[in-house]
């Protein structure tokens, strides 16, 4: 069972899949086999990903299921997959949603169903790549290539200015990705492979590793997305159909995320422990600032996109309070908790906003209409709906007892070893996350019945309450015991700051 | 004065596709005129063939130098040569039923052809400037003919003179500057040249040298297209039938490159100080006023035309580079680009019927629900083209940076990024047209040949497998530039 290459079989299945699905799109009239097959292969690439948490060693800092093939020879590059507790719960979060996002699509996709599917699925696959390639090169495949069939998506299935959108969102990424190509070509002149392990253990001087984190900046905070280089995502998420804002918020902006703890932290410690203000600014202002941004939107989507580069600004603020704790009190252990709290919020967030972004769907679906003002007494007419909004709502102000509590919670316990305004200022967006979020559930479910629009809405269907039932079970499942996620990332993390409080000068 | 009957083994595929060409000289004049030229065609393809087959046979990876020097068959040579048959055979392919419909498929079109692809192993395979020069003007004499060959199109005629004037000037350039190269080291051959070159000259020598290569490299920049002597590349792709178009973007820029190998490389190799910084110019320019040129066009042959431009800017930056791995990534580039220019110009053939040419970008709206598979190819070509994984287009430009970063240009190899990044724009808007977009008024099926059809798809796929398997090309090209 452990002989099987299962990493490759998460990305490859997917990917075949996608192109299985054009093929029977391309002879089959009906779009119901289409669907069942895009069904199938999501649940079967869900399912073989599942031995991955199963048989996943927590007490070791290696990377596991590893497999090693050369590729490319002359240049040295690898097919070299592995996971480690950072990358695993990230791609068990991909397939999980991958399944979602072929539920959410079923019969509101009436266009082009194959190719919607096809694409869903070999961009799962690219994802789950990302998260498990070992090799820069590789990584950097996965990660570019990625961008072709979300760019497809937004464009094709997308809102009324589906095109600025994407393009916006592709030359955005486009452009911090090179930088990290030069990087990453850098890293490999300077250590002879392309193997990420090999990065972090190579010697750099300051000045190249501040050159070095900066590119690699450019390309990750894009990414995140991190203020002031977020204004794609607004875009992007307002013209995006439902499943690809889901993937969105729940993957894409965790790849960034993930490119700061596997590359930046530990290949230039010493320039991130140099520039961490510039981070831990950047996080806080998102933090503040956005959520000021969010509390005026009208549009429910462009407000769960702000409220996401809000909590993305948890995220990385969590990576890179690490120094400054370290120098205030010389303990890891207190290091550990913001690093942690930093990777629950991203499982969390990813949970969270994939849920609020399909209920806006389901809103959607049913109006055609994403502005707050077009709803008002929702909750009369869709009962059971309204109260898995308001769960996920409140997940979103991280309340206590919800996946969203956890992450948020270890960040600003981290965050007051750190500093004490900082603290103060990051805490007190709570009660602003709580505002913008909770105003507009309030608007949108309670009240009187405003129009007759919402008069005539239908409850959710049985498709659309497992697929937020699902979401909601897990959501308090993470937060009432999160111990399980944690202990999967407790040697990493522990591994990590090792790393990066090793001076590599 | 004694007289050695030179080893002619080496040149044996020159001397057949000369033959050849001659021969079908002599068809053409006593075929069947009621009929059309099909054996033509025919022939030519299986000149190729065996040319190619020959070179194989021929290619032992020793570098063996004949005719007194003039002439020299080595591992590059074999490689280029081989894809210069490739790439000629596959434009014969596309441009069958183009020429048809067009009333331009005459015999002359192939032997001009078969006398152009002599010029280009000539230049390949030149170890002497005049013997360069030769190449050159056979070649570009050909590829004048051929986009004059439509005599009833005002567009056509144009640019066979732009082309022919600009390209006059081009080569009088070089002659001036091989002429000037001659004068200060007193030989013809490249590698004495370069003995002559490294062992020293005196001062004077030294300046009259440099004026040489000064004029050489502004030749060879007109030849190439790179900015500032590519006026005439927009026209001339515009204006020429587009299976003639086809071909001027793809094979001639594989000779191009060997141009610059024999000549820069291999002759002045050791001035490479002086030449590197004139070069990091027209790259610098090149891929900038390409790219941002570019997002300015509606007509695709232009666009593609410009796109061209900056993609010669990137394989300046491989010569730049000057290391051996510089000059394979340098060529690894150039073959990705003939490939991925021959699809790009196959997909206007491929979409254009009788009577109209598929060349503007409105052309290529909604594609997608035309036929999805032709717009998957040509999603393929454009990812390539842009750089984008996983395509053969990426791996090409990640070598390039690579050979850029290692020899210290890291500045360069960040400006050439940005300037992708800016190129990426108008790719994207052809993908853009083809999927979110709905077609025009006229939804007609695609109407091209199966022959079109089987070379479009076969290189699309070829660009998508060689960007998942890449090793097999940039080790043949390293293998050529004696890396290993």
């Amino acid at each position: 069972m452990l002989d099987l290459p299962l990493l490759s079989l998460v990305i490859w299945i997917p990917i075949l899949g996608g192109v299985a699905v054009l093929a029977v799109g391309k002879y089959s009239d009906d779009d119901n086999v289409t669907r069942w097959l895009s069904l199938a292969v999501s649940v079967l690439a869900f399912l073989v990903s599942i031995p991955l948490f199963a048989a996943f060693d927590t007490t070791t800092a290696n990377m596991q299921f590893v497999e090693q093939t050369p590729w490319i020879p002359f240049l040295n590059i690898y097919y070299y997959l592995g996971v480690d507790g950072i990358s695993m719960p990230l791609i068990l979060l991909t397939t999980f949603f991958t399944v979602i996002v072929v539920i959410a699509g079923w019969e509101v996709i009436k266009e082009k169903v194959a190719q919607y599917m096809a694409c869903f699925l070999i961009m799962e696959g690219l994802m789950v790549g990302v998260f498990s390639a070992l090799d820069g090169a590789l990584f950097y495949v996965f990660w570019e290539c990625m961008l072709i069939p979300m760019f497809l998506i937004i464009g094709i299935w997308g809102g009324p200015r589906r095109v600025y959108a994407t393009l916006k969102f592709f030359l955005y990424t486009f452009f911090g990705s090179v930088l990290l190509l030069i990087a990453l070509i850098y890293l490999y002149i300077q250590a002879g492979s392309f193997s990420i392990l090999d990065f972090h253990a190579l010697p750099l001087d300051m000045t190249t590793q501040v050159f070095i984190f900066l590119a690699f900046f450019t390309g990750f905070a894009v990414k995140v997305p991190m203020w002031p280089v977020h204004t794609w995502l607004p875009d992007a998420h307002v013209e995006a159909p439902t499943g690809g804002s889901v993937i969105l918020a729940a993957m894409m902006l965790k790849m960034g995320a993930y490119g700061f703890i596997r590359f930046m932290l530990p290949i230039t410690p010493d320039a991130s422990a140099e520039l961490d203000w510039l981070i831990l600014g950047m996080s806080v202002f998102a933090i503040v600032y956005i959520a000021l941004v969010a509390m005026v939107q009208d549009d429910m989507k462009k407000l769960i996109a702000y409220s996401s580069i809000a909590h993305m600004g948890f995220v990385t603020m969590g990576f890179f309070l690490v120094f400054s704790i370290l120098r205030n009190t010389e303990s890891i252990q207190g290091a550990a908790i913001g690093v942690e709290g930093a990777l629950v919020q991203m499982i969390s967030h990813g949970l969270i906003s994939g849920a609020l972004f399909l209920c806006v769907g389901v809103m959607y679906d049913r109006l055609h209409s994403r502005s707050i003002s077009a709803y008002g007494g929702v909750a009369n007419k869709m009962p059971v709906f309204a109260g898995l909004m308001v769960l996920f709502a409140m997940a979103n102000t991280g309340l206590p007892g919800t996946s969203g509590f956890v992450g948020e919670f270890f960040v600003i316990l981290a965050a007051f070893k750190s500093n004490f305004w900082l603290a103060t200022l990051t805490a007190t967006t709570l009660i602003m996350g709580a505002a913008y979020t909770l105003w507009m559930v309030k608007r949108v479910l309670f009240g009187e019945v405003t129009n007759e629009g919402v008069a005539g809405l239908e409850d959710l269907n049985k498709r659309e309450t497992w697929m937020l039932g699902t979401l909601a079970v897990l959501v308090i499942a993470l937060g009432c015991y999160p111990a399980p996620l944690v202990d999967v990332f407790h040697a990493t993390v522990d591994n990590l700051l090792i790393h990066v409080t090793t001076s590599k000068l | 004065m004694n007289f050695e009957i030179p080893n002619f083994a080496p040149a044996v595929p020159e001397i057949f596709v000369l033959i050849m060409a001659c021969a079908m000289l002599l068809v053409e004049v006593y075929r069947d005129q009621s009929k059309d030229c099909t054996i033509i065609y025919i022939l030519s393809l299986v000149t190729l063939a065996i040319a190619a087959a020959l070179t194989l046979a021929l290619d032992n990876g020793k570098t063996q130098i004949t005719f007194d020097g003039m002439f020299v068959s080595d591992s590059m040579s074999s490689s280029l040569k081989l894809f210069t048959y490739l790439i000629t055979g596959a434009v014969l392919v596309y441009s069958r039923k183009y020429l048809m419909e067009r009333d331009i498929f005459k015999g002359e079109y192939f032997v001009l052809a078969l006398f152009s692809v002599l010029g280009m192993m000539v230049m390949i395979s030149a170890h002497n400037t005049l013997a360069i020069y030769m190449g050159l003007e056979l070649m570009s004499l050909c590829l004048y003919a051929m986009v004059a060959m439509r005599r009833d199109s005002r567009e056509a005629i144009e640019a066979a003179m732009k082309y022919f004037v600009l390209g006059a000037l081009g080569s009088g350039m070089l002659l001036y500057g091989l002429s000037i190269l001659y004068g200060a080291t007193g030989t013809l051959d490249i590698s004495e040249m370069a003995t002559i070159i490294s062992a020293g000259l005196s001062e004077q020598d030294q300046l009259v040298l440099m004026l040489g290569v000064t004029f050489s490299i502004v030749g060879l920049a007109f030849k190439l297209g790179a900015v500032p002597f590519h006026m005439w590349v927009p026209d001339v792709y515009h204006g020429a039938p587009t299976a003639v178009t086809l071909f001027i973007s793809s094979a001639p820029k594989l000779a191009a490159f060997a141009l610059v190998m024999r000549l820069l490389v291999e002759g002045t190799g050791d001035l490479i100080e002086h030449w590197q910084s004139m070069l990091v110019f027209l790259a610098i320019l090149s891929i900038a006023i390409g790219n941002l040129v570019a997002i300015a066009q509606t007509n695709m042959k232009r666009m593609l035309a410009y796109s061209a431009i900056a993609h010669i800017g990137f394989l300046l930056f491989g010569i730049i580079a000057g290391s051996g791995n510089g000059y394979a990534s340098s060529m690894f580039y150039i073959i990705a680009y003939a490939l991925m220019s021959m699809g790009g110009f196959g997909m206007i053939i491929l979409l254009s019927k009788k009577g109209f040419e598929a060349d503007t970008l409105e052309d290529f709206k909604g594609l997608n629900d035309r036929s999805p598979w032709y717009a998957f190819i040509m999603l393929i070509l454009m990812f390539s083209m842009a750089g984008v994984p996983i395509s053969l287009g990426f791996w090409a430009k990640l070598a390039v940076l690579q050979a850029l970063v290692e020899s210290g240009f890291v500045w360069l190899a960040v400006a050439a990024v940005i300037f992708s990044v800016i190129g990426a724009f108008y790719y994207l808007r052809i993908v853009w047209y083809m999927y979110f977009e709905k077609p025009a008024d006229d939804v007609t099926p695609i109407s091209s040949g199966i022959d079109v059809r089987i070379a479009a798809s076969i290189n699309g796929l070829a660009i998508l497998l060689l960007g998942i398997f890449p090793a097999s090309l940039t080790t043949m090209c390293d293998v050529a530039l004696g890396l290993y």
